[in-house]
């Protein structure tokens, strides 16, 4: 039973194990919705109960509960069965290697969004009714569908110091310039610059975001808007400038954001690439290796706790723009 | 909010996450009128703008054409002493082979990736599944069952979409070794499905709300119950919608690490293959051969899905963004 329902070993059990999970998914639901048809005359509530309660149990077991949890681990001690109060936060805000990791992670939130969010922009601007346009997209867009992993394991490589390319291009420059025997910097090793160089691998990966979506706001603008600019004679970048950018600005804001959420969460390119050593680690990553490596739960959960602390004021103004459609709807 | 359209098919792309009013009418908008407008505008359009862009995309592309070079480069010496670039001159052909793919997909050797790859595929299927089917209820309690603190219940939700998932696995790993669950993959499916729901349910309730109403009610009239409603007249308008968030799912579960690593551990029973490589990243170092055909294993799936279904995709991303 163990074997078949718990722990396959097999390439056969483990498929076989897929498809009775699906099928017992099916029949739990045909249960339920079935219960919803038996009354005669179907209340309002009873039904949105049916319908709501499956989803909301698992946000419940999953989501909300062990948040709870968590906020109260975070003030008790490492095996969370004594209060300390907020020892947990104390002990990380007094560590310098935490204040390193604090820095990098701000630097990871602004600088991110910053950078990929305009590279975005200009080359959606640049490929706007481009003859190639479609395909042109594809080749930023595509790293969208790697893995953070494999990204890392693909940029890893441009930075190996003997075959990457970035070390060759960097030694043949040098060359050039005529430095004897030049030698390229340990890309990954060097702080406080490796910082910057695993950002250039989220950067690569969150510009094909920025750019789908803020092409699509560029292409919604009306055409009477970009006219009446022209006539008032704008061209150029004094266009882009004044009509293209205020029209797009919510978009921007909801990219910009987005892609600030995506940096302060991610470890895995930190991990992948070089383990938070060398004064590059990330919040994200410290609560990784605290709570999972070194079975500190009050120190990780406080490290959690950080980063929902930092997400806060994205939720609240989410919610305000919420209310704000609903409203004029 | 504009560019909502009743055509089921455009259905889709209409409003923007939150009323940001963000890209509305991808999906249909600039075709009709539009389509002349742009024709002439892309007349003007200076070819060094295109040239500019061709160059900045190709750029982009080096990255991942470097290692897809060396995987198929046969001399392991050759990868560890000379650049990819120098095995493209046409002499340096013959070395092309495809041994470093039959090295990780055999099972010898630290690299096996064959049992991970399987791993993938199972974690995968119904963890895509399940949150959708379950998010596809709430989303039409929401939108077409009046109660009360329904309001109230869907801000939470919605709000939930960005809380980042570290806050809740510490205790969720507790929760799941109580119940004898732990390092079996019906914790993976549990937690990406739980993980997944509430952007699943923002999204399909965006899509959702739009459908006409007059459909809706015109089934309530004939006494049709909710559940009739939801999978004669609802779900068959709902199909692109659940395509658009199904890739979503689908990269995110195929790509993620973080829960990859705290509930499914390392071992080839259970661990998908993006938490082997990241191991393999640290463990093997320079072993580029292995790392290069490693990472294009796990990378071909959801590049052919990605590719193959980028109109979808495009839809999902507008109408309701990425979690994280």
């Amino acid at each position: 039973m163990d074997a078949l329902l718990l722990h396959p070993t097999t390439i056969g059990g483990k498929l076989l194990l897929m498809v009775i999970a699906i099928a017992l998914f099916a029949l739990v639901m045909a249960a339920v919705l079935g219960l919803a048809q038996l009354p005669k005359r179907q209340t309002r509530g009873a039904a949105a109960a049916v319908f709501l309660f499956p989803a909301l149990a698992l946000v419940c077991f999953g989501l909300i509960y062990p948040a709870l949890v968590t906020i109260k681990n975070s003030f008790y001690d490492q095996t969370s069965t004594s209060f300390v109060g907020l020892k947990n936060f104390a002990t990380i805000l007094s560590s310098p290697e935490f204040l390193t990791t604090l820095r990098n992670t701000v630097a990871w939130v602004i600088l991110v969004p910053l950078l990929a969010t305009g590279i975005g922009l200009v080359y959606a601007v640049l490929v706007d009714h481009a003859r190639v346009e479609k395909f042109a997209k594809t080749l930023i867009f595509l790293p969208m569908a790697i893995s953070m992993v494999g990204a890392s394991i693909i940029w890893k490589f441009v930075y190996d110091d003997r075959v990457g390319i970035l070390s060759r291009a960097y030694r043949a420059v040098a060359g050039w310039l005529g430095a004897e025997d030049p030698t390229a910097p340990k890309w990954l090793m060097d702080a406080p610059w490796n910082t910057f160089f695993l950002m250039v691998v989220m950067i690569w990966i969150q510009a094909g975001f920025a750019m789908t979506v803020l092409s699509a706001a560029i292409k919604a603008i009306p055409d009477d808007i970009i006219e009446a600019g022209r006539l008032d004679g704008l061209t150029g970048v004094k266009l882009f400038r004044w009509v293209t950018v205020p029209m797009i600005r919510p978009s921007l804001v909801v990219v910009l954001t987005t892609v600030a959420m995506t940096a302060l969460k991610a470890f895995d390119i930190v991990r992948t690439m070089q383990g938070g050593h060398f004064h590059a680690s990330v919040v994200a990553n410290d609560f990784y290796t605290q709570s999972f490596n070194n079975h500190d739960k009050g120190v990780g959960a406080a490290l959690a706790v950080l980063l929902f602390v930092i997400v806060v004021p994205v939720i609240a103004y989410n919610v305000h723009q919420l209310r704000k459609a609903e409203d004029i709807r | 909010m504009s560019g909502i359209q009743a055509a089921p098919a455009a259905v889709t792309a209409g409003s923007g996450r939150a009323g940001a009013g963000r890209g509305d009418g991808i999906g249909g908008g600039n075709r009709g009128l539009g389509g002349r407008a742009a024709r002439a505008k892309r007349n003007l359009t200076s070819p060094w703008a295109s040239g500019i862009a061709i160059g900045i995309g190709l750029l982009w592309s080096v990255p991942t054409f470097g290692l897809l070079v060396t995987s198929f480069r046969g001399s392991v010496k050759e990868i560890q002493s000379t650049g990819w670039w120098q095995a493209l001159s046409p002499s340096n052909w013959s070395g092309f082979s495809l041994d470093h793919y039959r090295t990780v997909l055999s099972g010898s050797g630290t690299a096996n990736l064959a049992d991970y790859f399987i791993n993938s595929i199972v974690v995968t299927l119904p963890a895509v599944v399940i949150p959708i089917f379950l998010a596809l209820l709430a989303a039409y309690a929401f939108a077409w069952i009046p109660f009360r603190g329904s309001n109230l219940l869907f801000v939470g939700i919605f709000a939930l979409q960005v809380v980042p998932i570290q806050v809740a696995m510490v205790p969720l790993l507790t929760q799941y070794v109580n119940l004898g669950l732990n390092a079996s993959f019906w914790v993976l499916w549990l937690s990406h499905a739980m993980f997944g729901l509430p952007l699943a349910i923002f999204l399909l309730h965006n899509f959702m709300k739009d459908i006409p109403s007059s459909l809706v009610e015109a089934a309530r009239v004939d006494g049709a119950g909710h559940v009739t409603i939801f999978f004669r007249v609802v779900l068959p308008l709902m199909v692109p919608a659940i395509a658009s968030f199904a890739i979503f799912q689908f990269l995110w579960v195929w790509n993620d690490l973080l829960v990859a690593l705290a509930f499914g551990g390392n071992t080839p029973d259970l661990a998908p293959i993006t938490a082997r490589l990241s191991d393999m990243a640290g463990s093997l170092g320079a072993k580029w051969h292995l790392l290069s055909a490693g990472a294009f294993v796990s990378m071909i799936v959801p590049m052919v899905v990605f590719l193959a279904l980028q109109r979808y995709f495009v839809r999902g991303l507008l109408a309701g963004s990425v979690k994280g």
